[in-house]
């Protein structure tokens, strides 16, 4: 563990992302205290306002204040990123655990059914299943989690087949410890440290997932704001209300950019032999 | 090899079962009764229009296993059945248009992602830490934090509204009047800024694997022999090496497919590219059910088959996977 912050203390750009991430979470908490306007407040004798020292961000087409709106958006887009990617990370576990330890038909049918989730290209899945779902910002939650396990499923199947052959492993199955006992006090906790890599990167994938929805109007239904909620309504005035098209996106990419350079720095930092397989690919919004 | 194409087709038929499965799954997401589904902006009348029409279609008051089956053997005659739009073509006809356009964009893409990604690859491995290898890294992590949507936004804004060149569709107002050699022209200006934006992420990854997988190539020791034995640094690394490096990137290609065509929705809806992925947006706002259901299963299937042949490249172009395969099997 010492080692573990160490080296992540060692590792500049990861810290920078660390420290961003703890800021953008702490403007979220604070936005009803920091939010100069209320997000949801038109005024029509502001519609469109550049920026300005009133409107630090500018105004949109109904008068509302950006920068409000924005503070009030990153709430939803963390929520939607911490809240998919703990359901996803549940369902990962749970059907990676089994895979793993039970091996055999259930793994193959584990295995199976990651391999049938990872065709679909996951636009198209989360739009066919979102048309028939009243939209809300739970259903996207949701919906985002259910369709990401697929990852965190392959990580954790693989650390349970390498470390259920371990000692310790067999030695308190030969003591008699039940099959949950020994997923969940012996092995579980030892597969864990990938799963946490994972969960940090797959926070911003989700929100890339979540304001790509929002902006194609199939997201978080108004009228909450969210990034892509912005981005949406800023495109019909593009060549009006440049700062509505801008500042979400910046938001949006300064987010993902933090959470990856933190999420690839506990990697290296917590196995630098991941460095070596370890590049990802996450497909992108796909 | 015949043995190793086999196999994977036979692999291929669960799935294919299974992505009918999941699509016939998600008809009945809705909670409760399946036709008490949300309606949008869609009037009562025509929400309850709606509903009968699915009920038929569907035959959604039978079992279950029987509506499966009835679903699964309509498929099996490619009978997607009839859009709900008000032109209520036959579905497969909708996305049989729409199908060529996407499936254009998805290879050129695929293409440039390729001729871009391996050079940069190569030379940032070859000189890692170099001036280049950096501005590339950086490259590379804002590539992977950019929502593609909002590069469209910008692009737009930067070339659309400055310079004047064309923001949507695939082909001027006037197209039918330009000569031959304008017409392309027209066709080429239109695509430009689709596919910078749907290969911007692509590239930054592959780009990313590509020197990943050379950084492991370059250290094995056949690399070492080759230049023991005199070679030119060019012909080590252009020929012994990269042969050796882009194996996994084929592997790499056929996972991120399914990424690629689904960036295709932003792209062509924030474009207005009359393909698939508009076609799927625009059936989600219609509530066109039979549309974004023909949809699903198309997509999924042919992401399938691009994975197959993915896989029999690779077991062509590497002995390893085809010879490993008989023999575990």
């Amino acid at each position: 563990m010492k080692d573990f912050w160490a080296t992540l203390s060692r590792n500049r750009l990861a810290l920078a992302g660390g420290v961003v991430v703890v800021c953008l979470a702490a403007l979220a908490i604070l936005a009803p205290t920091l939010a100069p306007w209320d997000p949801n407040r038109p005024d029509v004798k502001k519609i469109l306002a550049s920026p300005s020292r009133a409107h630090l961000l500018g105004t949109d087409q109904l008068g509302r204040d950006v920068f409000s709106r924005m503070l009030y958006g990153s709430r939803v887009s963390l929520a939607v990123g911490f809240v998919s990617v703990g359901i996803a990370a549940a369902i990962g576990i749970v059907l990676g655990s089994l895979a793993g330890y039970n091996g055999g038909m259930v793994d193959a049918f584990v295995m199976r059914l990651v391999d049938l989730m990872l065709v679909f290209p996951r636009f198209f899945l989360l739009l066919a299943v979102l048309a028939f779902l009243t939209p809300s910002i739970w259903t996207i939650m949701a919906v985002i989690g259910l369709t990401g396990w697929m990852g965190v499923t392959r990580l954790v199947r693989a650390e349970f087949l390498s470390l259920k052959e371990r000692e310790f492993v067999v030695w308190s199955q030969n003591v008699g410890a039940t099959g949950f006992r020994v997923i969940w006090r012996h092995i579980l906790p030892n597969a864990l440290a990938p799963v946490l890599v994972a969960m940090t990167l797959g926070i911003p994938a989700a929100i890339l997932t979540e304001s790509g929805l929002s902006f194609l109007g199939i997201g978080v239904p108004p009228p909450h704001a969210t990034w892509g909620n912005i981005l949406n309504e800023g495109k019909e005035t593009i060549e009006i209300g440049w700062w509505l098209s801008v500042y979400p996106g910046l938001a949006i990419l300064v987010t993902v950019l933090s959470y990856n350079l933190l999420g690839e720095g506990i990697r290296d930092a917590l196995d630098p032999r991941l460095r070596q397989t370890g590049g990802r690919f996450v497909p992108r919004s796909g | 090899m015949l043995w190793y194409v086999l196999r994977r087709l036979l692999l291929a038929i669960p799935l294919l079962i299974g992505i009918t499965f999941i699509s016939f799954l998600v008809i009945h997401l809705a909670p409760g009764d399946p036709m008490d589904f949300q309606t949008g902006e869609l009037s009562t009348d025509s929400s309850a229009q709606a509903k009968q029409m699915l009920r038929k279609q569907y035959g959604l008051d039978k079992p279950l296993p029987v509506q499966y089956w009835n679903w699964l053997t309509r498929l099996a005659r490619l009978d997607f059945g009839r859009s709900f739009a008000p032109d209520g073509r036959p579905v497969l006809q909708k996305i049989a248009e729409r199908l060529p356009i996407t499936l254009l964009l998805n290879v050129i893409e695929m293409a440039i992602i390729l001729i871009v990604a391996v050079p940069i690859g190569v030379f940032s491995a070859t000189r890692q830490y170099s001036r280049f290898d950096k501005a590339t890294t950086i490259f590379v992590f804002v590539g992977f934090a950019t929502p593609d949507f909002w590069f469209a936004l910008l692009l737009m804004m930067a070339f659309g509204t400055y310079l004047g060149w064309p923001i949507s569709g695939l082909r001027d107002t006037n197209w039918e009047y330009l000569s031959f050699w304008r017409q392309q022209w027209d066709f080429l200006s239109h695509l430009f800024l689709p596919i910078t934006v749907a290969t911007f992420g692509g590239l930054a990854g592959f780009s990313r694997y590509m020197r990943q997988s050379m950084l492991e190539v370059v250290r094995q020791d056949y690399i070492q022999s080759a230049r023991a034995k005199g070679l030119a640094e060019r012909v080590v690394i252009g020929k012994h090496a990269l042969r050796n490096a882009m194996l996994p990137i084929v592997t790499i290609l056929g996972l991120s497919l399914p990424g690629l065509i689904g960036g295709s929705v932003i792209v062509e809806s924030i474009f207005a590219i009359p393909g698939m992925g508009q076609l799927m947006v625009q059936s989600v706002f219609q509530r066109d059910y039979p549309v974004i259901m023909g949809n699903l299963v198309i997509v999924s299937t042919l992401t399938l088959i691009a994975n197959l042949l993915a896989d029999v490249a690779y077991g062509l172009v590497d002995p390893r996977i085809r010879l490993g395969g008989r023999r575990r099997a």
